[in-house]
C-alpha cells in the first residue's frame, strides 16, 4: 500500500465531482416545493425597535409569511462555552433571539423573514416592511468599550464586560519583573477580521409532513453540534426528529463551526408554512453576519536576565466579543490565547489578564487559529522588541529560550503540557531554507533598485487536537470534545468510514481512506468516506482547531482495531487456526508456520454469509464504532521565515520569500498537508498585509462590507511558499499526528510585521499595526524619517 | 435586482431613439458598473437599452494619425489591438491593466467614460491625450466632459459612439491600485504633444482633472525627476480607508514620475 | 417574461426569464448547471466565470437577455462523456490546485481562458491572469503550479 497508504501524496478522491461541477453545495440543492427567505436586516448599529407595520409585505405578491420577532415563540441561540470572572462569578450570558424583539445590537441583525415562492419577490416584498427605530448611539471600539460613559449594549454587563477572567500566578510574575535587568514593553491591537470562506452561509429547513421529522441542509462544520443546539436549546426539537445535513462546503475557517439564527428560523419556519424554506446570504449579508475574528487590544511585559533568559510576562488583553455570544466565543481569548502565552520558551512565570466586551458589532468567534495566532503574534513581536532592546540577536534570543527538546513532557505556568517538540530543528531547518545568513547581500542589492528588503522570523507553537473532554468541561465546555469514528465492512470487502468530523476543503475523503487502506490493507478504490450527515453517522463533534485527523482520524484507527481483532477470529475459525497463531498484514490472514491464508475480502463474506462461522462465539456482521477521546492536546510548532521589500515611494509591501518549517507530528498526505500550509500562511499574511474590519465609530457602520474595501489575498499578492515538515510525535494518539489546519494562519503574522519592520528599521520606523498595508507603511516612513530629522 | 423592459437596437441610432421614447430608461454597455449598482437596488431604471448590438459603436481604427475607439470596444480588445499598441502604447496598457480579464472581456470604453468613476482608468487617458467624445449629437472635447463624480456632460438621450485619441509624441500611464478593488488610487497618464504637456489625473478627486502642477514641471523638464519633485497639494483630494488626501497627493507625483518614465 | 435562447455546452436551451435574471441565474435555476457559483455580489469573486462566446467572463454580471444568441460553456462542459477530464481540470487535480471546491469551476474557466490567450505563460503572468478569481483555501500556490502545467498540457494536446 505504498502508493496509497501513510505517507503517499494521493491524488484527492473528492476532486473528480468538484473538477466537474458536480459538488454539491447547500444553494445547490433544491426540495419539492421549495420556498425562498430573505431576512430584513438592521440598517443601524444600535436602536430600539418602536414598532414593525408587516401588512403591505404580507399581502404582496408571492409572498408565503412575513414573521418578526413577536411571532418567535422559541428559545435563543445557546453560548456552548462558560467563562467565570477572576470572583468567581458566571460570563454574562445575555439571550440570543434568532429574531429581534425590542432592540437592535449591530448592522444586520435579523429584524423580519420574509418567504416567498421566489427570492427575487421575498427581497421585493421586504421593501414593503416599514420598521420604526429610535436610534442610539452605539459603541464599537474594543478598547473603549469599558470605559465610563459609553454606549451599553446589555443592561446586565455592566461597563460592557462580559468576564473579566485571568490565568497564572501573578505573585510569582511580579516577582519575576522586580529582579528583571530588562523590561520590554509593547501594546498591540490583533485587528478583527471577517472570515470570508467563499461559500457564502446558505440553509435550507425542511419538514416532512407524513412523519413530522425536521431536515436542515446547512453550511456547517459540524452538523451533529446543530443538530443538538437547535434541536435542544433554541427549537425543542427531539434529535430522533431532527436531522441536519451539511454536504459540499465551501470552505469554513471556523465560520461555519458556530450555530447561526438563519439555520433555526428557516427551520422554524418551515414547520409553519409545511414547506422547505431555502436561505442563501449574499455575500454582503455574510460580511454583516458571519461571526467575525481575533479584535483583541492587549498590552504585555517581558521580564529578561541580564543574559536574555525570559524571567516573566505579564499580559492584558481585552477581547470583543461583539454583540452576542457566539457558540465558542467566550473560550477564545482564554482557553485558546492565554494558555498559549508560554509560546515556545521557557519563561517561568506568567500571568495574564483577560476582559471580554460587548460591543455593538457581529460577534466575535474561532477564525482559523482561535485565540493562537493571537498568542503567537504578542509573544513574537514581544521577543523581536527585546531583542531589539537587549542587542541579543533575535535568533540567538529566541534559541537561549526554547524548552529544551529533552525537556518533554513539559509543564507551562499557564496550565498546558506539551507532549513534544524539537524548536530547534524547525529553526535550523528554516533559517537554512530560507538563506537567512544572505539576507544582507540581498538586502543592499534592493537598495540599489530604491527598495527596502527585511527578514522576519516566528518560532511559534499552538494546541489543538481539540480536545479531552474533562479537560475542557473543567474549563467551561458544555459539551464533550471526542470524536466518532464508524467503520462498516460490506460483504465484498469493499469499506464504507463513518466520521464525525467534516471536510469542507480538507480533504478527509482520501487522507482517512489512506488511513484505513494502510490498516486494512485494501485499495483505496474500494473506500468511501461519509461525513456530514446526522442520519448517517452516528455521532460527531465536527472539524474545528484541528482536530480532525489527530481526533477523528484517531477514533477510525480504533474502529480499525476492533474490525481486525475481530476478523481475525473469524480468519482463526475458517483456517482451524488459534487467534493468537493468526497474523493479519498486507491485508491477508495467515497463520504463524503454515501456508494458510485468508484475504480480507473472504473474511468479510464470510462475516455477512455465516455458513462456515463461529457463530455461538461471535455475531455475524463486521462493522464496529469508536469513540476517541483524547488524553490531551497536540502541539504542533515550527518556524516561519518572511522576507519582504518595501517600495518608500508607495508603501507597498511585497512578500518576496516565505519559508515555514512545521511540525505536525506524522503525516498522512504530504500533498495536502503543505496545502493546508500554504492556505493558512496567505491567510495570516493577509492578516499581516491586507485585511481589516472597519466600522464607522460614530455610526457602527461596517465600512468594510464588500470586496471593494476589504481585501481579500489575491494570486498577485502573493510569492510561492517554501514548505517542509520536521515531525516529532505526538505521545498519546495513536498515529502520532498532530494537527495542520491551522498552523500556517497561526506562525506567520509575526513573521512578516517582523520582517517588515526589518526592512523599515534603517528610517527609524519602530512598530506599525496590522495589516501594514501601503498607506500605514507611507504613514511610518514619513513619521520615522521625520522622527530621525528631528534627532 | 428590480424588473426592467429589455431592448437590443441594432444601431446607435435605435438606442437613441429608444431612450427618449423611455424616460426612465438606461444604457446598459458592458455592464461593469451598471449590473452591480442594479443588483444592489441602488437604481430601478424602467428600461434597459443594450448596447450590446449596436455593431456601428465596435471597431477600432486608425484616423488621421490618432487612433479611433467604437464606443461598445471591450477593454481587452482595446490591449491587443496592434494599432492601438503602434498608436499610442500606453492606452493598450492602461485597458490591460483594468479590472480583471473578465471585466475587460465585457467591460467597454464608451461605458467606462459615461460613467466617469472617480476610480477608473479610462477618463485618466481621454483627459490626458486630449481625446474627443463623439455622441450621436455632437463631438465634445475631452476637456469639457468630466464634470465630477459620476456626472459628465452627456445629455439626457445622448449616446456615445466613439473616441478619438490623437496621437501624442509620448504617453506613459501608471496607477497605484486600491488594494481591495483595484480600481485606481491615484492614476495618472502623461502625455508629451505637439501643443505641449499634458497629465490628467484620476482615482485622486471627484472625478479626473488635469494637474497644473506636473504639466508645468513636465512642461520645463520631460523626467520623471521632474515630476518627482512638483509638489502636489492634497486640497480637494479623496480621503477613505485605503488613501488619505496626503498619501494620495504624494502618490500623483510618484505615479508620474513613474509614467513620464514609461512613456520613454 | 422574455425568451432567450442560447447554446450550452454544445446544446441548444430556451427557456422564458425575466429581464432581471442574470446569466448565472439562468444557468443554475433554469438549466440545473450548479456547477457555476455565486460567491459574492460585486463581481470581484469569479466563482461564476463562464465563457461566453469563447471568453471567460463574469455569469453573475451578465444578463441572461445579454447573452441570447450566444455559445455559452460552463465546467460542467468541460470533460468528455466518458468522464476524461480537460487537460486544465487533470492539471488542478494532480497539483492539489483545488481544496474546498468552491471557487474551482470559476478558477478553471478563467484557467482555460487565460492558456488560450496567452503562450508560454510566465509564473507571473498567471498569477496578473487570475486577479479575478479569490480562493480562500490553497494560497494560490498549487492554483498557479496546476495552470502551468494545465496551460502546457493544453499546448501538447493542441500540437497532437
Amino acid at each position: 500500500m505504498a502508493d496509497s497508504g501513510i505517507g503517499a501524496s494521493v491524488k484527492r478522491k473528492e476532486d473528480f465531482r468538484f473538477l466537474t461541477g458536480r459538488g454539491t453545495y447547500i444553494d445547490d440543492i433544491n426540495r419539492p416545493g421549495q420556498t425562498c427567505a430573505y431576512i430584513l436586516r438592521s440598517p443601524h448599529a444600535h436602536a430600539d425597535i418602536v414598532k414593525i407595520d408587516v401588512a403591505k409585505a404580507k399581502v404582496a405578491p408571492g409572498v408565503i409569511t412575513v414573521l418578526t420577532g413577536a411571532d418567535y415563540d422559541k428559545g435563543g441561540v445557546p453560548c456552548g462555552w462558560q467563562i467565570h470572572s477572576k470572583d468567581g462569578s458566571p460570563m454574562i450570558e445575555p439571550p440570543h433571539f434568532p429574531l429581534c424583539k425590542d432592540k437592535v445590537r449591530h448592522v444586520g441583525d435579523q429584524v423580519a423573514l420574509i418567504v416567498a415562492e421566489t427570492y427575487a419577490l421575498a427581497k421585493d416584498a421586504a421593501e414593503l416592511i416599514d420598521v420604526t427605530y429610535k436610534e442610539q448611539k452605539p459603541i464599537v471600539s474594543t478598547g473603549d468599550a469599558d470605559k465610563p460613559g459609553v454606549a451599553q449594549v446589555w443592561a446586565a454587563a455592566k461597563n460592557n464586560t462580559c468576564y473579566d477572567w485571568h490565568i497564572g500566578d501573578k505573585a510569582a510574575a511580579d516577582a519575576a519583573f522586580g529582579k528583571a535587568a530588562h523590561v520590554t514593553k509593547i501594546d498591540l491591537v490583533n485587528q478583527r477580521l471577517i472570515p470570508n470562506a467563499m461559500e457564502p452561509r446558505a440553509a435550507i429547513g425542511d419538514f416532512d409532513r407524513a412523519t413530522g421529522d425536521y431536515t436542515l441542509y446547512t453550511t456547517s462544520q459540524n452538523p451533529h453540534v446543530i443538530r443538538l443546539l437547535m434541536g435542544a436549546f433554541v427549537l425543542q426539537i427531539p434529535e430522533s426528529k431532527l436531522r441536519v445535513v451539511a454536504p459540499d462546503v465551501g470552505g469554513g475557517f471556523g465560520s461555519k463551526i458556530f450555530h447561526y439564527s438563519e439555520e433555526a428560523l428557516v427551520t422554524w419556519a418551515a414547520g409553519k408554512i409545511q414547506r422547505p424554506i431555502k436561505w442563501t446570504a449574499e455575500r454582503s449579508e455574510s460580511f454583516m453576519t458571519d461571526a467575525h475574528g481575533r479584535d483583541h487590544v492587549s498590552h504585555a511585559e517581558l521580564a529578561l536576565d541580564k543574559d536574555g533568559k525570559f524571567l516573566g510576562l505579564r499580559v492584558s488583553t481585552k477581547a470583543n466579543m461583539g454583540a452576542y455570544l457566539s457558540t465558542f466565543a467566550p473560550c477564545v481569548p482564554t482557553y485558546l490565547y492565554a494558555t498559549l502565552l508560554a509560546g515556545v520558551y521557557t519563561t517561568p512565570a506568567i500571568y495574564a489578564e483577560v476582559k471580554a466586551v460587548f460591543t455593538h458589532t457581529v460577534p466575535v468567534d474561532a477564525y482559523r487559529g482561535a485565540g493562537r495566532p493571537e498568542a503567537t503574534y504578542l509573544l513574537e513581536r514581544l521577543v523581536e522588541k527585546a531583542a531589539r532592546e537587549t542587542g541579543i540577536d533575535r535568533v540567538e534570543l529566541r534559541r537561549k529560550n526554547f524548552i529544551p527538546t529533552n525537556a518533554f513532557p513539559y509543564q507551562t505556568p499557564v496550565a498546558l503540557q506539551y507532549d513534544s517538540g524539537d524548536y530547534f530543528s524547525t529553526l535550523d531547518m528554516a533559517l537554512k531554507a530560507s538563506d537567512w545568513a544572505g539576507i544582507e547581500t540581498r538586502r543592499a542589492e534592493a537598495k540599489k533598485h530604491g527598495k527596502l528588503r527585511g527578514i522576519g522570523i516566528s518560532t511559534y507553537l499552538e494546541a489543538c487536537g481539540i480536545a479531552p473532554s474533562a479537560v475542557v468541561g473543567s474549563l467551561g465546555a458544555r459539551a464533550g470534545l471526542y470524536e466518532t469514528g464508524s467503520i462498516r465492512v460490506h460483504p465484498t470487502g469493499s469499506v464504507t468510514v463513518f466520521t464525525g468530523t467534516h471536510s469542507h476543503g480538507q480533504g478527509h475523503e482520501t487522507t482517512f481512506a489512506q488511513l484505513v487502506s494502510d490498516g486494512l490493507g485494501i485499495p483505496i478504490e474500494s473506500i468511501e468516506v461519509s461525513h456530514g450527515d446526522t442520519n448517517k453517522i452516528p455521532f460527531g463533534m465536527g472539524t474545528y482547531g484541528s482536530r480532525s485527523l489527530a481526533v477523528g482520524g484517531s477514533a477510525i484507527v480504533k474502529a480499525m482495531d476492533k474490525i481486525v481483532k475481530k476478523a481475525t477470529r473469524i480468519a482463526a475459525h475458517l483456517m482451524e487456526a488459534s487467534v493468537a497463531d493468526v497474523e493479519f498484514k498486507n491485508g491477508t490472514f495467515t497463520v504463524a508456520g503454515t501456508d494458510k491464508s485468508k484475504t480480507f475480502g473472504e473474511v468479510a463474506l464470510t462475516a455477512y454469509v455465516p455458513h462456515n462461522y463461529p457463530i455461538t462465539e461471535l455475531e455475524p456482521g463486521l462493522e464496529e464504532t469508536a469513540f476517541y477521546d483524547p488524553l490531551n492536546f497536540t502541539y504542533p510548532g515550527g518556524c516561519h521565515i518572511c522576507e519582504v521589500e518595501i517600495d518608500p515611494d508607495t508603501g507597498v509591501t511585497k512578500v518576496v520569500n516565505f519559508t515555514a518549517v512545521d511540525d505536525v507530528g506524522r503525516v498522512i498526505n504530504p500533498m495536502i498537508v503543505e496545502g493546508q500550509v500554504h492556505g493558512g500562511v496567505t491567510q495570516g499574511i493577509g492578516q499581516a498585509l491586507l485585511e481589516a474590519c472597519a466600522y464607522d465609530k460614530d455610526s457602527g457602520q461596517l465600512l468594510t462590507g464588500s470586496y471593494m474595501d476589504y481585501t481579500m489575498p489575491r494570486a498577485d499578492d502573493l510569492p510561492n511558499f517554501k514548505v517542509a515538515t520536521h515531525a516529532t510525535m505526538c505521545t498519546h494518539n495513536p498515529l502520532g499526528s498532530k494537527g495542520v489546519g491551522e498552523v500556517g494562519a497561526i506562525g506567520s503574522p509575526p513573521a512578516v510585521i517582523n520582517a517588515v519592520l526589518d526592512a523599515l528599521a534603517p528610517l527609524g520606523v519602530q512598530d506599525i499595526s496590522m495589516p501594514a498595508t501601503p498607506l500605514k507603511v507611507w504613514q511610518a516612513i514619513q513619521a520615522g524619517s521625520g522622527r530621525m530629522a528631528a534627532e | 435586482m428590480y424588473d426592467f423592459g429589455y431592448h437590443r437596437p441594432d444601431t446607435a441610432a435605435d438606442a437613441a431613439s429608444l431612450l427618449t421614447k423611455n424616460g426612465e430608461a438606461k444604457v446598459v454597455a458592458g455592464g461593469m458598473t451598471l449590473i452591480p449598482t442594479l443588483k444592489q437596488r441602488l437604481a430601478q431604471p424602467s428600461d434597459l437599452v443594450d448596447l450590446g448590438g449596436a455593431a456601428d459603436l465596435k471597431g477600432i481604427k486608425i484616423e488621421g494619425g490618432g487612433i479611433t475607439i467604437g464606443a461598445m470596444t471591450t477593454h481587452a480588445e482595446v490591449a491587443r489591438s496592434g494599432d492601438v499598441q503602434k498608436t499610442i502604447l500606453a492606452l493598450a496598457v492602461l485597458a490591460g491593466g483594468i479590472g480583471d480579464p473578465q471585466v475587460r472581456n465585457r467591460g467597454t470604453i464608451g461605458g467606462s467614460v459615461a460613467n466617469s468613476d472617480p476610480g477608473a482608468d479610462y477618463p485618466a487617458a481621454v483627459l490626458g491625450l486630449g481625446a474627443k467624445i463623439r455622441t450621436n449629437k455632437r463631438e465634445i472635447a475631452a476637456d469639457n466632459f468630466f464634470k465630477g463624480m459620476f456626472e459628465t456632460a452627456l445629455q439626457d438621450g445622448e449616446i456615445i459612439t466613439a473616441i478619438h485619441f490623437p496621437k501624442p509624441e509620448k504617453a506613459g500611464y501608471c496607477k497605484h491600485p486600491n488594494p481591495a478593488s483595484r480600481y485606481a488610487i491615484v492614476g495618472v497618464l502623461v502625455a508629451k504633444t505637439a501643443s505641449g504637456v499634458r497629465v490628467a489625473v484620476t482615482g485622486a478627486g471627484p472625478c479626473a482633472f488635469r494637474s497644473k502642477e506636473l504639466e508645468v514641471a513636465l512642461g520645463g523638464s520631460f523626467s520623471a525627476d521632474a515630476a518627482k519633485g512638483a509638489k502636489i497639494k492634497s486640497d480637494g483630494l479623496n480621503n477613505d480607508l485605503h488613501a488619505t488626501a496626503a498619501y494620495r497627493a504624494h502618490l500623483v507625483s510618484v505615479m508620474a514620475a513613474r509614467a513620464v518614465a514609461a512613456a520613454g | 417574461m422574455l425568451t432567450v435562447s442560447m447554446t450550452v455546452n454544445g446544446i441548444a436551451v430556451s427557456a422564458d426569464v425575466e429581464a432581471r435574471t442574470l446569466l448565472v441565474q439562468f444557468l443554475r435555476e433554469k438549466l440545473g448547471l450548479t456547477g457555476t457559483h455565486i460567491g459574492c455580489d460585486t463581481s470581484q469573486c469569479g466563482a461564476c466565470v463562464v465563457h461566453l462566446n469563447g471568453k471567460s467572463v463574469k455569469s453573475c454580471t451578465t444578463l441572461a437577455v445579454q447573452a441570447n444568441g450566444a455559445a455559452v460553456t460552463t465546467i460542467e462542459g468541460l470533460a468528455a462523456a466518458d468522464g476524461t477530464l480537460h487537460p486544465m481540470q487533470e492539471a488542478f487535480r494532480d497539483n492539489h490546485g483545488l481544496q474546498c471546491g468552491f471557487c474551482t469551476p470559476g478558477m478553471v474557466m478563467s484557467a482555460i481562458d487565460l492558456a488560450q490567450s496567452h503562450a508560454d505563460l510566465s509564473e507571473a503572468e498567471i498569477r496578473e491572469g487570475l486577479e479575478g478569481n479569490m480562493c480562500r483555501c490553497t494560497g494560490y500556490h498549487n492554483i498557479v503550479k496546476a495552470v502551468k502545467a494545465g496551460a502546457q498540457a493544453m499546448t501538447a494536446a493542441m500540437r497532437r
